[in-house]
């Protein structure tokens, strides 16, 4: 392939389909964010704003990749709340614990994605259920360990990553919380680009045709589920360091999650969507609700609009899907699984 | 072709046969069993009076949500918007009914016409405009809550002293709400096995194309089954409404629809469509009310239940998932973008964005 | 298809049943409602709305003679002593128990708890259960029965009913879960002729022998209020935060907010539904203050209010004129920080005046019909004190717990 039509080739395959709605959408909200307040622009408030958003963009990175091997995981928002209690109550205030802490915290994190997916591959429940349970197990658990209500309390240097950043000049700040974001998009995409990353979309799109190849699907899900729930922990920390511990904490954000993957062109049941695609969504949401605070819509009105621009934004992307289109030409052999897999 | 076209009792077998539904039969004895005996070691007994309603209460209201997401389910699709129904029709009664007996009759056709009307947008928006159900009805679930939340402040409305009926009545120990579920369930099951469109329900679940190239109409079999899901969450608002004495916007928050899916999939019907039955569904609520009773009994502690209820659901699901992998037969798939031929991939509506070329939904 | 006979059976079966009898567990006060709305315009009792709230979709939880009423009690001397505050009482009017009074030891009371949700629940549960005991030690009370909702009303109805059915009872506690909707199932465990003490949220009939509460929602909201126009210029402007909508005793916070707000020269930048959720708080405040300034901040309870301060202080922005609850995250903050700030509470002592009174009733003494409990900020003045004396406590705890002279403590409450 010649170089010119190898960049139109990548340029299409990042920003058709799903993945270019979510960016046109964000694109949108921010141009309607300027007008409403031109202040919001600056890169102070840009770096809050992507302060506020790593999290959730972390959480859609796991959860794409689950999706992408075509299940689902309801436990995440359990999953962070769970990790901040204990966090709390394992530091209790004292700095010399935090990195242990966060250790454990880490090793918790990958023993729940195991659980998850070895039920979901090993006993065959489908992982609707089998995350929805280890949603109800975590919630209780964390709660029954602490009597209720989350005891302790998170030291700085826990909280720095969530909260805290490099000063510098013009941004003000540099969130710790930003560098980590880019670094963990970053290493998905090397992932994603890797044989792991493309087994993982071919399982996701036909897993039987997947196991003939040699791929071993409990595996690759098993691991996408790891995945899922390390991230997870990873939002968790910059959560509970950015707004220290609540009782909530992490209600609802499974939910969340999976909107902001689905907005970014990542098709439930598997095989499709790229990275890129998952963060963008992540981006599009957190912008939207940003949105709404500067429009000052009345509160109770939000959760309308945003049902409203979520269906139609996977709407429209679905209407792209159903658009009949011209004939590619036969994919040259070492490209034929990425071109597959990873057009939207 | 003929295998994906099944209901969950195939011809030519006999039959008595321990399928799914069953299953879930016996699961619910065995449990019913252990869980007399345990609260019997505490000095109590589950059978009585008090604790016989107390356990189907519990099913009457997650029974009528559970009969409704049956349908859903076996479409392949689901509702997550049927908390938020419910609590929009609980309003909708206390507020048309507002006290007066008389307006009882236009209080039921005003929830049903409500209900309907919500699940008429689920199913063409997951119909024809093809966004995949968890987005489409989750979307739907936020602007009912976002309505409510502007509407109505709190409660509303108020109900007459005889629809309260409904909500306290009891026959002997059978709540009258939970006779009126057992009817509903027996009229969906009579829906579903002879009627045309509950038999394309089966269909549409089991494999879309085939379906639509046999002919099947399946945007309007799912617009159908989305349509009498809502319906359902209708009727559990009316039983709110009644037990409340006013309708409720917060009803909501109680996460009604993951029960609901919980309790049909508990039921034996496949999250991925096409097999199953209400019959199941009815086994799954009573076993989780049976279970939440006997948790209540034994005074464990709120959070522990949770942990207990998580386990035992991903428990019994595993049993019967294996089970049903043995005797299913592979189905061969056209490409939709969905998993193989068992039914851990989960889901992959019929709505769902297909490769180039192809068109799903309705003709 | 073979089901049809069954079918049939199913029906002749059912059919059956109903010829086997009906019963109903229906209150027999059937016109609840109506009762309900001539009690309220006579009665003015707390947390019941009045009739013409209840023909529409209340779009007003404000009353203003309750809002009146709970503004003027905050000034009023309570009986009793003031180192037992969860005794004390506001111009009590007494009722006689004596129909209700047990001459046996060890009876049996059962409370129907809406849940244990969040942690001033939790804090109360702990204080309740504490006191519990004391009375199990001497032999007042044998069994304790607890029934937990998990914040749903349905479950809640069939939990007392299941109270009820079971006989068992020598006196119901229930801490409702909503107002309106368990008004009927309170009514038929009055019925049942077991005494019925209800407290935090009351509901709408006064059947049951007493109903505990602090003073209210509208003085909760007015003291916050009412500190912000004292301690902020003409001029200043005011960001809400709220929980969730529809709550009634929060909604009579915001009410009373706004009422005096209204008559003030504050500017409200607006009021946003926070879910109590602390990293939506502090983003919306973030947000709030890159567009202007923010110089006072009223919250309708103390859940995130820590997430609030320091979304101040992470974009470089002086203390705001703070208002929260007597959660020790937050007066822990208020005294690291210094700032302006009030802690208004909802006496989490009221935990313990229920069981005082089961046992009380079970004597044949007289109670108060409506048990006003006093309800006391927390101002720069006492907070020290609160905090040294909850020095080793954990941050979602609440200073006002009153157990203090309970068995377990302090180790029950950290331990937790």
């Amino acid at each position: 392939m010649n170089p010119r039509s190898r960049t139109a080739d990548v340029l299409s395959r990042v920003f058709t389909g799903g993945t270019g709605t979510v960016y046109a959408l964000l694109l949108i909200i921010f141009t309607v964010i300027f007008f409403v307040n031109a202040s919001f622009l600056e890169p102070p408030s840009l770096m809050a704003f992507l302060k506020n958003a790593a999290p959730l963009v972390l959480l859609a990175i796991g959860q794409y990749f689950v999706i992408a091997s075509g299940e689902l995981d309801l436990s995440v928002g359990s999953l962070v709340g769970a990790q901040v209690v204990i966090a709390a109550r394992l530091i209790d205030g004292e700095e010399s614990r935090t990195v242990p802490v966060l250790l454990l915290m880490l090793a918790f994190g990958v023993l729940v994605g195991l659980v998850n997916g070895l039920v979901t591959t090993l006993l065959k429940v489908q992982s609707l259920i089998t995350t929805l349970g280890m949603m109800l197990v975590l919630f209780g658990a964390v709660r029954f360990w602490t009597g209720g209500a989350p005891t302790g309390a998170l030291s700085d240097a826990f909280r720095q990553p969530g909260r805290g950043g490099i000063d510098m000049p013009v941004v003000r700040q540099l969130p710790w919380a930003l560098l980590i974001l880019i670094g963990f998009v970053v290493l998905a995409i090397v992932l994603m680009r890797s044989s792991f990353g493309k087994t993982l979309i071919a399982t996701g799109d036909n897993d039987r045709a997947a196991s003939f190849s040699g791929v071993r699907v409990w595996q690759v899900r098993t691991t996408a589920f790891v995945l899922s729930s390390v991230m997870a922990t990873f939002a968790a920390i910059l959560i509970g360091g950015f707004a220290g511990v609540t009782a909530q904490v992490g209600q609802g954000l499974e939910f969340s999650a999976i909107t902001a993957v689905v907005l970014g062109g990542v098709v439930l049941g598997g095989g499709r969507g790229t990275v890129i695609g998952a963060m963008g969504g992540a981006l599009a949401l957190q912008a939207l609700f940003t949105l709404f605070n500067q429009l000052a819509l009345p509160s109770t009105l939000r959760p309308s609009v945003q049902g409203v621009i979520i269906i139609a934004a996977v709407a429209y992307a679905a209407r792209e899907h159903a658009r009949p289109r011209p004939a590619k030409p036969p994919p040259k052999a070492e490209q034929s699984p990425r071109t597959t897999a990873i057009t939207n | 072709m003929s295998q994906s076209v099944r209901t969950s009792r195939p011809t030519g077998t006999p039959s008595w046969r321990l399928g799914p539904t069953e299953l879930v039969y016996v699961a619910l004895l065995g449990l019913v069993l252990a869980g007399g005996v345990l609260v019997a070691v505490q000095g109590q007994n589950l059978f009585s009076t008090a604790n016989l309603v107390d356990m189907l209460t519990r099913s009457s209201l997650l029974g009528f949500i559970a009969i409704g997401q049956t349908f859903a389910i076996l479409c392949r699709s689901m509702d997550l918007s049927v908390g938020y129904v419910v609590a929009l029709t609980s309003l909708v009664a206390a507020t048309t009914m507002d006290g007066d007996p008389g307006r009882i009759p236009l209080g039921i056709v005003a929830v049903l016409l409500v209900a309907g009307a919500v699940g008429l947008v689920n199913g063409l928006v997951i119909a024809v405009l093809r966004v995949n159900p968890f987005i489409a009805t989750l979307g739907m679930g936020l602007i009912i809550k976002g309505y409510l939340d502007t509407q109505y402040q709190g409660p509303a409305g108020r109900v007459p002293s005889e629809f309260q009926q409904f909500g306290y009545t009891r026959i002997g120990f059978v709540p009258l709400s939970t006779a009126v579920m057992l009817a509903l369930a027996v009229a969906g099951i009579i829906y579903l096995r002879r009627s045309r469109t509950g038999y394309h329900m089966f269909a549409v679940g089991g494999n879309v194309e085939v379906a639509r190239m046999s002919g099947i109409r399946t945007g309007r079999v799912l617009v159908t089954a989305h349509v009498l899901c809502a319906m359902c969450a209708g009727i559990a608002g009316l039983l709110i409404a009644a037990r409340f004495s006013v309708g409720d916007p917060r009803v909501a928050d109680n996460l009604y629809e993951l029960d609901s899916i919980a309790a049909v999939v508990l039921g034996g019907t496949l999250l991925l469509g096409g097999r199953g039955g209400i019959g199941g569904t009815v086994g799954g609520v009573l076993i989780l009310a049976v279970l939440d009773t006997v948790f209540n009994i034994m005074q464990v502690d709120p959070f522990f239940k949770d942990v207990l209820r998580g386990v035992i659901i991903v428990a019994a699901v595993a049993i019967y998932a294996r089970r049903q992998l043995d005797r299913q037969a592979r189905r061969i798939r056209f490409d939709d973008g969905g998993g193989g031929g068992d039914s851990r991939a989960d889901k992959s509506p019929p709505g769902a964005p297909v490769r180039a070329g192809e068109r799903g939904g309705d003709r | 298809m073979r089901s049809t006979p069954r079918m049939m059976l199913a029906a002749l079966a059912a059919a059956g049943l109903v010829l086997a009898g009906c019963t109903t567990d229906e209150p027999e006060d059937a016109t609840a409602p109506d009762d309900a709305e001539d009690v309220d315009e006579s009665d003015d009792t707390e947390d019941e709305e009045p009739a013409d709230d209840e023909e529409a979709p209340s779009d007003e939880w404000f009353v203003q003679a309750d809002y009146e009423r709970e503004l003027a009690q905050r000034d009023i001397e309570p009986e009793g002593s003031a180192d037992q505050p969860w005794l004390q009482a506001l111009e009590p009017a007494m009722v006689d128990t004596g129909e209700f009074a047990l001459d046996t030891e060890g009876n049996t009371l059962c409370f129907s708890n809406a849940s244990i949700s969040n942690p001033w629940r939790v804090t109360g549960w702990i204080t309740m259960q504490q006191q519990v005991e004391v009375y199990q030690a001497s032999g007042e009370i044998g069994e304790f029965r607890v029934s937990d909702a998990a914040d749903d009303d349905n479950q809640q109805i069939s939990d007392i009913q299941a109270f009820v059915d079971d006989g068992d009872c020598d006196a119901i506690i229930i801490s409702p879960s909503t107002t309106s909707t368990l008004t009927p199932a309170v009514q038929a465990a009055c019925e049942s002729g077991v005494p019925v003490i209800v407290f935090d949220r009351g509901v709408e009939t006064d059947c049951m022998v007493t109903f505990i509460h602090p003073i209210g929602g509208y003085a909760f909201g007015a003291d916050a209020a009412e500190f912000l126009v004292d301690n902020l210029e003409p001029g200043s402007t005011v960001l809400a935060l709220r929980i969730l909508p529809g709550v009634d005793v929060l909604e009579h916070r915001w009410a009373a907010a706004q009422q005096i707000f209204g008559d003030s020269e504050l500017e409200i930048l607006g009021d946003e539904f926070t879910g109590g959720d602390g990293a939506e708080i502090k983003t919306i405040v973030t947000q709030y203050l890159q567009r202007g300034a923010v110089d006072g901040i009223w919250m309708d309870a103390g859940a995130g209010a820590v997430a609030a301060v320091e979304a101040y202080e992470d974009t470089g922005n002086d203390y705001p004129v703070m208002t929260g609850e007597d959660e020790l995250s937050f007066l822990r903050k208020w005294q690291e920080t210094g700032m302006t700030a009030i802690a208004p509470v909802y006496s989490n002592f009221q935990w313990r005046t229920p069981i005082e009174a089961a046992v009380r009733i079970w004597n044949g003494e007289e109670v108060p019909s409506e048990w006003v409990l006093p309800q006391n900020p927390i101002t720069e003045a006492d907070r020290d004190e609160f905090l040294e004396g909850n020095a080793d406590m954990p941050d979602l705890h609440y200073a006002k717990f009153g157990g203090e002279d309970l068995p377990g403590f302090p180790d029950v409450w950290q331990d937790r």
